[in-house]
């Protein structure tokens, strides 16, 4: 449903623009649509993308922070046990990727009326699926399936 | 298809019809920021490019056939020069969408710039970790582990590739028309485009660099 309104609500849009432009003479209709779309664009941009050089810089030292503490755990051994570092690591990299998201790409709940969260929502829900379901199901494939096939093999020739 | 037909002939009905009576709001201005819109909808798909490669990566990152692996062949200090040459390149990105936004042309191409040779810099170490590698032997074709390899960091490479490219041609539009709204669309089209490349490389980094190393 939600997706048949958001596709048909630029058409609507989209459509008396157009046909106003061909029965009206050109440079009234270049003028009227540059003049608006340029207003347009920078109500969005001040409103929505939040640009500052305060939030570029504070995203800028906490990634470095974020980018640094892992080489250095794993440049330097400091945890004894590779798998908790593997664990830390990857804690940072979550970290530092809402970070980015943040700070570098101005994510928030209320850009584009809220789309582009719900798309980085869905986005990552796949994300999930694929990645936890490939690393699952190929890991079974190879616990489960080498030995006992391995088994079978060695059992009939002996028997 | 059924519906599009339906969409078109109706606003072509509406043409005739008294403003009034036209089922099109005016006022609603949804529309205009849709390239933006648009541009994150393709980069999330790119995501999911990135997700599969990372998953191929997760699968056979331990399937070496014999050859050589990570911890063999990775160099750290390369990989962190790497890094900081990104993450450098995406703050001074947005320094010049801060000089964007206060229409200063001149400092917006120069910070541009940077970012530029930062990317190619980039581009450049990559490129000799890649000859390297192949000098030694790791070449794609050697195990899974680095077919795999491969082809995710060699993607991650190829858009860094394509985003330096573009990065030219606004360069060039941007000398040559300013910074007029198109273009200021555009370059903030390729900053989410850049600083999503960043936020892949964080995964390439901790996940193939950082992990392949451990153990």
């Amino acid at each position: 449903m939600s997706a048949t309104t958001s596709a048909t609500a630029p058409l609507d849009n989209k459509a008396p623009r157009g046909i106003h432009a061909q029965p009206d003479d050109v440079d009234h209709s270049h003028g009227h649509g540059h003049g608006h779309g340029h207003d347009h664009l920078d109500d969005d941009h001040e409103g929505a993308s939040h640009s500052t050089l305060k939030g570029y810089v504070t995203g800028f030292i906490l990634a470095v922070i974020l980018t640094a503490i892992p080489f250095w755990l794993v440049m330097g051994n400091v945890l004894d046990n590779p798998r908790t570092t593997a664990i830390v690591i990857l804690g940072f990299a979550a970290v530092q990727i809402v970070v980015h998201m943040i700070y570098f790409l101005h994510m928030n709940t209320r850009s584009e009326s809220g789309w582009s969260l719900l798309a980085l929502i869905f986005t990552l829900v796949l994300v999930v699926i694929t990645l936890a379901g490939s690393l699952w199901v190929m890991y079974h494939l190879n616990t489960n399936m080498m030995p006992g096939m391995m088994d079978h093999g060695m059992h009939t020739p002996a028997s | 298809m059924s519906d599009t037909a339906v969409m078109s002939t109706s606003t072509t009905a509406s043409v005739d019809a008294p403003d009034n009576l036209r089922f099109y709001v005016p006022g609603d201005h949804h529309v205009e920021n849709g390239t933006l819109l648009g541009f994150w909808f393709y980069l999330m798909s790119d995501c999911l490019i990135f997700a599969c490669l990372f998953a191929i990566y997760g699968v056979l990152g331990r399937s070496y056939a014999a050859g050589p692996s990570g911890a063999d062949l990775f160099d750290l200090k390369l990989v962190a020069i790497n890094t900081s040459l990104l993450l450098f390149s995406s703050i001074t990105y947005g320094f010049a969408m801060l000089e964007m936004q206060k229409r200063k042309t001149g400092r917006t191409l120069l910070w541009l710039a940077i970012t530029g040779l930062l990317g190619l810099g980039f581009l450049g170490l990559e490129l000799y970790e890649f000859a390297h590698l192949i000098h030694e032997g790791a070449v794609p074709q050697r195990s899974a582990f680095l077919s795999a390899f491969f082809v995710l960091v060699g993607t991650h490479g190829l858009h860094v590739f394509f985003g330096c490219i573009w990065l030219v041609v606004l360069m060039v539009q941007v000398g040559r028309t300013g910074l007029i709204a198109e273009n200021r669309r555009r370059l903030m089209c390729l900053s989410m485009f850049w600083h999503f490349l960043d936020v892949v490389w964080i995964g390439v980094f901790t996940f193939v660099y950082l992990m392949g190393v451990l153990k």
